[in-house]
């Protein structure tokens, strides 16, 4: 069963500060993801990779096209959704691993980790036990737990946001190489999370750069210079 | 209002609205000083929303007060102290403290970490941040520092000029910006 679908999706970006400048950055975008699959994004740096995930999580608008996915046990619009039903489609159905962590001061990683379960309404001790049993996983090391992740080094911030992301049961997840800055233990790690969400039967979309990794994780992997848009049109 | 029903603020008596003020919204503004009595304690500081609202039990009042002194981080040796004793992040926290002990459902917030030390800043978002969700409040923030808005916020709203030129989802806002005015504002953000 489609969890995600696709549909003719285009984006501009209208740079008004170079004399309102057009860039198309993709047109007639479509696909679906179905339950239990992991859908990679592929091709080159700067064919819109990351704006596709980022249109799917509602953090790029989109300019034409659909987003349809199952929220909540229906079918739902997300390109045209207001903002308050998107940040409910956050908080119970789609989940995002972002390329870089933002830290919030103050904040110690546990409570970072447990945070999108406290939103949904977990109550906040067993959101923390399920947030160290992620990080110990992850191989984070203990002492770091209670402290905000601001200080970390690249992979431990990385590690602190796929923990994140992966807490929740969200049936979408979508990943922007969250093994970027990863050691090889630590990948296998995300490999075999990823593989334990397929089995849970959530929709992943995401995108590697790693040949390895994604040779590990990826069903099918959608070309995405196919979605160019035709500059002659 | 608490019994569902929608009112005109305007067609509402002086008397009805202050009442809302003192129970069901709160107003923090950006200068302490505006929101506080300066030359009363602490304690009193708290304790004068209570009153206003019915509380007359002194051991009861001082005693709810002291522990919203400790929500806000302030300690509880503090609680005679005035508030022109308090430097500029603790007379803040006690501005909150003041608005949120009656249970307000709604706050506004007038750049409420504008002029305050990075560091003190920090605390202060921490604090309204845990605020904001354990209560279930609803806030509305005026702010001029982006990165307060992201944090803080769900939805934003641009204004330029006395109008609305821009809204939806503060990510959205920022990380996509439409209109020229707001393109502009991102642009300039400096990176740290």
């Amino acid at each position: 069963m489609d969890m995600l679908q696709v549909e003719n999706v285009a984006k501009n970006f209208t740079m008004h500060l170079r004399g309102g400048l057009v860039l198309p950055i993709i047109a007639k975008v479509s696909f679906a993801v179905a339950a239990g699959e992991c859908v990679v994004l592929g091709g080159p740096s700067g064919v819109g990779k990351s704006s596709i995930l980022k249109m799917v999580y509602g953090n790029y608008g989109v300019d034409a096209g659909k987003i349809m996915l199952i929220h909540n046990g229906q079918m739902a619009d997300l390109a045209s959704a207001d903002p308050r039903q998107i940040l409910q489609m956050r908080a119970t159905t789609i989940a995002y691993v972002s390329q870089f962590l933002r830290t919030v001061p103050r904040v110690s990683a546990i409570d970072v980790v447990a945070e999108p379960l406290v939103t949904g309404g977990t109550e906040k001790a067993k959101a923390q036990d399920r947030a160290r049993q992620l990080l110990a996983r992850l191989n984070l090391p203990e002492r770091l737990w209670s402290l905000p992740p601001a200080t970390f080094s690249g992979g431990e911030q990385q590690r602190v946001n796929i923990a994140r992301g992966f807490i929740t049961d969200h049936k979408i997840l979508l990943l922007d190489e969250p093994t970027a800055s990863l050691d090889a233990k630590n990948r296998a790690v995300v490999v075999a999370l990823i593989a334990a969400k397929k089995a849970q039967g959530t929709a992943l979309l995401g995108i590697f750069h790693d040949e390895e990794v994604r040779q590990q994780v990826a069903d099918r992997i959608i070309d995405v210079t196919r979605f160019a848009p035709d500059l002659a049109a | 209002m608490r019994d569902g029903q929608w009112r005109d603020l305007y067609d509402l008596s002086e008397a009805e609205r202050r009442l809302l003020m003192r129970t069901d919204w709160g107003f923090v503004h950006q200068n302490p000083a505006d929101g506080l009595r300066m030359s009363v304690s602490a304690g009193a500081n708290v304790g004068e929303r209570l009153m206003a609202v019915g509380g007359r039990h002194y051991g009861q009042i001082r005693a709810t007060a002291t522990d919203w002194l400790g929500r806000v981080e302030i300690s509880a040796d503090r609680i005679d102290d005035q508030p022109r004793s308090f430097s500029g992040g603790m007379r803040q926290r006690l501005q909150i403290a003041r608005n949120l002990v009656t249970g307000p459902r709604l706050v506004f917030m007038d750049e409420p970490t504008g002029g305050l030390d990075v560091s003190v800043q920090a605390r202060l978002l921490d604090l309204l941040r845990g605020l904001v969700g354990e209560l279930g409040l609803s806030a509305i923030v005026v702010t001029h520092d982006l990165a307060v808005a992201r944090l803080l916020s769900h939805r934003m709203v641009v204004m330029k000029d006395g109008r609305v030129i821009e809204s939806g989802l503060t990510d959205r806002v920022l990380d996509d910006p439409r209109e020229p005015y707001t393109q502009l504002l991102v642009s300039s953000i400096l990176q740290v």
